[in-house]
């Protein structure tokens, strides 16, 4: 996610390449440039209007109707606490409290040093050890607010 | 193949590796170097064995000797004492409860005695990474038996015959949604599987295809092949990326094995499989909204008819069934339609998996016969609530669905009687409620989660759930009065009456059936401005009990808005006006010396 802004129309061109004529192109190319850069940038947008002959309005049009792309850089980290119905009932609420404060963001922001990005979610499918949050790819369960601090210092 | 003497399988699904399982893992391996012996002993990770509440869970076979809570550290005193010594080791296995005898089998468990795995039945017992083990299971063998012998008339005929519905929430005949697509005529057909998984609190596809992910495939095989399709898409959320890993290893052994991809098996029965992932919308588990997602567009549900099965993907006929449907799929086959039919209710056939969390004892997945009752599900599988504290209701169905309360425990569990009673089966998300939860708040939680989620196509659905929401809100705030619950009412039905989706269509239920069941709390918050479950941080206050209270500090020192003021003369008290009711007072205080009213 350090690539710079400048590589973005190269590296979409890349990304694009395997899809030229083909259909249902656009989730999966928005998917790896999100991968790729960590957000959407406008500038890969730019690029795939043109080369897919596409107005950026449909594209935007996508990216806004979908949870999982981003307009805007995100942290390193994405913490994202289960806010589902069995973690509910057993104090996720409390818990996505916990996080906002230590972290000083609101939900769906932010820290300032772009370390970690808070995101509720629905739920992880991990109900049976509720509550739950994730960050990044890794899982974790049973949690209570004093164990978040030493979790979340594993993620730097 | 060598020969093991010991089979050690860990659970490598997503509950049992964030407790550390992966770690367990490498260390067993380790050991067992050590002391020689991993010629003897093979090591083998699996997927989710249901109970993953006791997770890690690690199982030695031939003896089927069942360890739970397995850390690392454990790996040492396994090897040692059980792998070379012969000897269980007492201490790592599970007990109900005190008084109770430790449980050493597998099959002893009673959260096990009553369940009838049909769907889940490889999900703990084989490495989903190794297509050799899932064949060893009878696995591929009942598409075998479709290519060899079986006209695709003659699937659909065992299929309907089973009695099976679709275990995505609609329920429909799975063998008539295949006859329909088959009969539509087209050059091109297409076989789809909703891992979407939209339900919060179900977890029961993830677990199949995160556990045995050919289960799927190659139930998703034998229905292109009845339909006559060529291509299918499997749609996968993007929060299970353990799911799209083993599915995308196990479609690529399965295509290097010849049992997916061109003239399978020899035939001129050709099946090309691809994964989608989703890009979180809750929507897109719909199934028009699923295939507009597909072909790249806004997933925005699509009115029907036309019927997928006419004109779905890509406008062509097109058949979309949930990761539980097609993993029935293959026993059916193999052991007839009549074996499963004879499982069940008269209308609900064979066995459902239901995901069982919240405030109940052993949470976890279990797959019981259709006509069970929830109040077996609950205490006897579950173990009961949690603390021995009053159950007090069951929400089944998710966002969609509605609560069971004290007087449907004994209901036997049906597609019918659920509907009956206000609820629906949904996916078999089961989430466990006790007297400490608040079902006003249950109602405003759900009513969070569709109004989100609402595409926001429809303006009934798009702002009946907002203003919906906003009376919720100003009840659990003390604010509601009883006019407010009239309009909730009315708001309801239309709603559930103009939505286009089956999202708007059921996203009252939650509202309707609390209402039904649990008026007199809503009336409590209302009339008393009180919440009874103590839930709603609205209309309760923290109070310091003076004489409990050791003037010990530790609430002020921890209160993080430094409302609590108080010192070793002065008594301490809670500044009402700035409390956010965060509750840390509460848990902190070593003399239990704060209340909650
Ligand atoms: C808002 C909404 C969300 C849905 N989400 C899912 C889902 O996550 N998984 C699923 O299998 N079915 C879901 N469904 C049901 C599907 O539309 C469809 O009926 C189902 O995939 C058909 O498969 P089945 O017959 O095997 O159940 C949803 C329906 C609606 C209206
Ligand atoms: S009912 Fe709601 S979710 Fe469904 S199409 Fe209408 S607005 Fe969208
Ligand atoms: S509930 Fe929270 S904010 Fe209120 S007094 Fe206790 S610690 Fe402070
Ligand atoms: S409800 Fe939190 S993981 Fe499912
Ligand atoms: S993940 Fe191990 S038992 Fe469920």
């Amino acid at each position: 996610m350090v690539t710079a802004l400048s590589e973005v129309p190269q590296k979409t061109l890349e990304i694009l390449e395997p899809w030229r004529g083909r259909k249902g192109f656009l989730i999966p190319v928005l998917q790896a440039v999100q991968h790729t850069f960590g957000y959407v940038p406008k500038e890969a947008i730019e690029v795939v209007s043109r080369e897919m002959k596409m107005p950026t309005a449909e594209i935007y049009g996508v990216v806004t109707f979908y949870a999982q792309f981003h307009l805007n850089p995100r942290g390193r980290h994405i913490i994202r606490v289960c806010r589902g119905t069995a973690c509910h009932v057993r104090g996720s609420l409390k818990l996505l409290d916990k996080v906002k404060e230590m972290l000083k963001v609101e939900e769906n922001g932010t820290t300032e040093d772009l370390r970690y990005t808070l995101e509720p979610v629905a739920c992880l499918g991990a109900c049976g050890l509720a509550p739950v949050m994730m960050i990044d790819e890794d899982t974790h369960g049973r949690l209570v607010p004093d164990k978040l601090g030493a979790i979340m210092d594993q993620y730097v | 193949m060598p020969t093991y003497r010991s089979h050690v399988l860990v659970c490598g699904g997503t509950g049992c590796i964030a407790g550390g399982s992966a770690l367990v893992q490498a260390r067993m391996k380790e050991e067992l170097a050590k002391k020689g012996l991993d010629k003897e002993v093979l090591v083998v990770q699996t997927g989710c064995h249901g109970m993953c509440e006791l997770g890690p869970i690690l199982v030695v076979y031939p003896e089927g000797t069942f360890y739970t809570r397995v850390q690392p550290e454990d790996a040492a005193e396994i090897v040692e004492e059980h792998l070379y010594k012969g000897r269980v080791v007492e201490r790592l296995l599970y007990r109900p409860s005190e008084k109770l005898e430790s449980v050493k089998h597998y099959n002893e468990l009673p959260f096990y005695a009553k369940q009838n795995r049909i769907a889940l039945r490889n999900c703990g017992y084989i490495n989903p990474d190794n297509i050799e083990e899932y064949i060893a299971r009878d696995g591929y063998q009942a598409m075998g038996k479709v290519l060899l012998e079986m006209t695709p008339d003659d699937v659909i005929s065992e299929i309907k015959k089973s009695g099976l519905r679709g275990r995505g929430g609609g329920g429909f005949p799975t063998g008539m949604k295949w006859e329909f697509c088959k009969k539509s005529v087209s050059d091109k057909k297409y076989t789809i599987c909703n891992a979407d998984e939209g339900d919060p609190g179900a977890f029961m596809d993830r677990s199949i295809l995160e556990g045995d992910p050919h289960s799927v495939l190659e139930g998703m095989a034998i229905g292109a092949y009845a339909m006559g399709a060529d291509e299918g898409y499997i749609y996968c959320r993007a929060e299970y990326p353990l799911a799209i890993k083993r599915l995308k290893a196990a479609i690529a052994q399965a295509e290097s094995y010849g049992l997916l991809g061109r003239n399978i098996m020899g035939t001129n029965f050709s099946f090309e499989l691809h994964i989608k992932e989703g890009a979180g919308a809750f929507v897109c588990g719909e199934e028009t909204a699923l295939m507009a997602s597909i072909e790249g567009e806004r997933g925005m549900p699509r009115p029907r008819p036309p019927f997928p099965a006419n004109k779905g993907l890509w406008g062509k006929p097109s058949n979309i069934n949930n990761v539980e449907t097609w993993a029935n799929v293959n026993p059916i086959i193999l052991k007839g339609g009549d074996w499963y039919a004879s499982m069940g209710t008269e209308k609900s056939k064979g066995t459902k998996v239901f995901a069982l969390t919240g405030k109940v004892k052993n949470t976890g997945l279990v797959e019981v016969p259709m006509g069970i009752t929830i109040r077996e599900i609950i205490f006897d599988l579950g173990g009961g609530i949690i603390d021995d504290k009053k159950f007090k209701a069951a929400q089944i169905g998710g966002p969609s669905g509605g609560c069971l309360t004290e007087e449907h425990l004994d209901l036997p569990v049906s597609y019918e009687s659920l509907t009956a009673a206000g609820a629906i089966m949904g996916s078999g998300g089961l989430v466990i409620m006790d007297e400490d939860t608040c079902m006003v708040d249950v109602a405003k939680f759900f009513l969070e989660f569709t109004q989100a989620e609402s595409c926001g196509k429809c303006v009934p659905c798009r702002e009946g759930t907002k203003q919906m929401l906003l009376t919720l809100q100003r009840i659990t705030s003390g604010k509601g009065t009883m006019e407010d619950l009239d309009k909730l009412e009315e708001l309801a039905v239309m709603v559930k009456e103009s939505s286009l989706c089956g999202l708007g269509q059921t996203a009252p239920n939650p509202v309707l059936t609390t209402l039904r069941y649990f008026r007199d709390e809503y009336e409590a918050h209302i009339k008393d401005k009180k919440c009874p479950a103590k839930a709603c941080s609205g209309l309760i206050q923290y109070l310091v009990s003076p004489d409990l209270c050791r003037k010990c500090g530790l609430c002020a020192k921890n209160c993080p808005v430094n409302c609590i003021s108080g010192d070793r003369q002065t008594p301490y008290v809670i500044d009402q006006s700035r409390c956010i009711k965060c509750g840390t007072c509460l848990e902190v205080c070593p003399f239990k010396a704060i209340r909650k009213e």
